[in-house]
């Protein structure tokens, strides 16, 4: 039997939805597992405050503020790095093995260091996100500039473009789609980094800090409410930056 | 106007660090509304010598001029156009016909005018807002032409633009180009390696030898008048001509192809 895809689609988030309300009437134990009722409960009410700590949506704001900050940080250098790096077979040679080494270091490998550097608070998080968001944009500019046609750069200069011309007019554009998915990766690892980020001590606000500050109270049904909406908004952003991409940066995939 | 290339070589440097000639003593004048087709075998350094003309390329030694005006970098009086589609893809066909406006610093409002002009110059008047990918091989070289045209260049510098277009597309092609010259009296260095194609264009033949590429002999075709018929005994004749010395250049009996 064939399913048409929009059922297949829908059909495992069911089978685990249905899972889940047997385990849980199974449990019996709301600090374990907690009732999909209990958790709706949570996620219907999203201005209520809990437990003192701000509602989820207060909580949902405050992590993307900071997403934002740390991420606008992240493509604010790596873009221009990348370019240059792309460009420059010069800067290229001389940053290339610092940044290969840099890379497979998780971002959260960097937390002690943020903490003696920065102190605990809305800095350290910050700079744990830049790192996050930092590579994949710049590996990505990387590969996009170098991506430009050779004929394209030709072509403006023999039209009479200039340097100048040609980075903002050729290679910038040429290199866009590709710099848009650095962009849309950088800000998956951002958006997993800043809940990591609000887990560590100190901090009093976010998703990441809700979530474990509801362990504290064993409220079990607040931990499952918040990661759905983690879950929601990473994938609503990432919906976001992929419809931009179909729609601006179709050239790509079309161009033979 | 005139285009002077003056005892150009060039020579390029292998990974391995051999020195291979690539062009030697190349000097050949191009007069005004003259169009002039280079032709060799591959590997003869006639693209090289395009693009030297173009700026893109430096000569090992000599030197080309523009009137008065030495050539070291590309500058806008002679244009070159391209064999692969150098169209750029995010722009649709009327931004890419106004891509050397813009870079001159022409208004947009001023902008429109010459577009359109040109579009519909080469035929596209209805494609102004389509995109290179969604046309065809000819139909994007029609566009790349009318984006050179646009800045009023006084040479086009074509490498052999319908090189990758099929048979029959490339002799409309030939045949638009031949309309086009005679519209807007522009002088022509093309380089191609069908002979055919420049016996059909040509109002002479530069014909290089094999690496390193130099001058075999200069043929004049422009006693062959307009429109050309490719079938005639005069034009065979010239084409045998040319197959013979191209057959020469390369130390074989076979003529090329084309």
């Amino acid at each position: 039997m064939r399913l048409p895809r929009p059922v297949l689609r829908f059909l495992l988030p069911l089978l685990i939805l249905v899972g889940w309300a047997v385990a849980s009437h199974l449990v019996a134990n709301p600090y374990i597992l907690p009732t999909i009722a209990s958790v709706l409960e949570v996620l219907l009410h999203p201005f209520k405050d809990i437990l003192g700590s701000g509602s989820l949506v207060e909580n949902a704001l405050v992590s993307m503020g900071r997403v934002a900050l740390g991420f606008l940080l992240g493509a604010v250098v790596a873009v221009p790095l990348g370019i240059l790096m792309g460009r420059s077979e010069q800067t290229k040679a001389f940053a290339d093995s610092t940044i290969e080494l840099l890379r497979p270091v998780p971002p959260l490998a960097w937390v002690p260091l943020a903490l003696a550097w920065f102190g605990i608070g809305l800095s350290s998080i910050v700079f744990i996100i830049f790192i996050g968001a930092f590579f994949p944009i710049l590996l990505n500019t990387i590969d996009g500039v170098r991506g430009v046609k050779r004929t394209w750069v030709e072509a403006a200069a023999t039209l009479g473009a200039q340097e100048r011309q040609i980075l903002f007019r050729v290679i910038l554009p040429g290199a866009l789609p590709t710099i848009w998915t650095g962009l849309r990766v950088g800000f998956g690892i951002a958006w997993m980094c800043v809940v990591a980020a609000e887990m560590l001590p100190g901090t009093t606000s976010g998703l990441g800090y809700l979530i474990l500050y509801a362990y504290n109270f064993g409220q079990m049904q607040v931990i499952l409410a918040g990661m759905v909406v983690i879950g929601l908004i990473g994938l609503t952003i990432d919906y976001l930056f992929k419809s931009v991409e179909a729609r601006r940066f179709g050239w790509r995939e079309l161009e033979r | 106007m005139k285009l002077q290339i003056r005892d150009v070589s060039r020579d390029f440097v292998t990974e391995q660090g051999e020195v291979v000639h690539a062009l030697e003593g190349v000097s050949l004048e191009v007069g005004e509304r003259e169009c002039v087709c280079i032709l060799g075998p591959s590997g003869c350094g006639k693209t090289t010598l395009l693009r030297i003309v173009a700026g893109l390329d430096r000569p090992t030694s000599g030197s080309v001029f523009i009137d008065a005006h030495r050539i070291d970098k590309p500058c806008p009086k002679l244009v070159m156009i391209f064999q692969e589609y150098s169209l750029f893809p995010w722009r649709t066909v009327r931004e890419n016909i106004a891509f050397g406006l813009e870079i001159q610093g022409v208004p947009v409002e001023q902008r429109a005018g010459p577009v359109e002009r040109y579009l519909g110059l080469v035929g596209l008047a209805d494609f102004g807002g389509h995109y290179p990918y969604e046309l065809s091989g000819g139909m994007r070289q029609r566009v790349a032409v009318a984006r050179a045209l646009a800045i009023e260049p006084e040479v086009l510098l074509m490498d052999e633009p319908f090189g990758a277009l099929d048979a029959q597309t490339r002799n409309v092609m030939q045949r638009e180009l031949l309309r086009l010259r005679e519209k807007t009296q522009k002088t022509i260095l093309f380089v191609t390696h069908s002979v055919d194609e420049a016996v059909f264009l040509a109002d002479r033949i530069v014909v290089l030898t094999r690496r390193p590429g130099k001058i075999r002999e200069i043929v004049p075709v422009s006693h062959c008048v307009h429109p050309r018929d490719r079938t005639c005994r005069e034009f065979v004749e010239i084409r045998r001509h040319v197959l013979d010395l191209i057959a020469e250049g390369r130390g074989d009996s076979n003529g090329a192809d084309g």
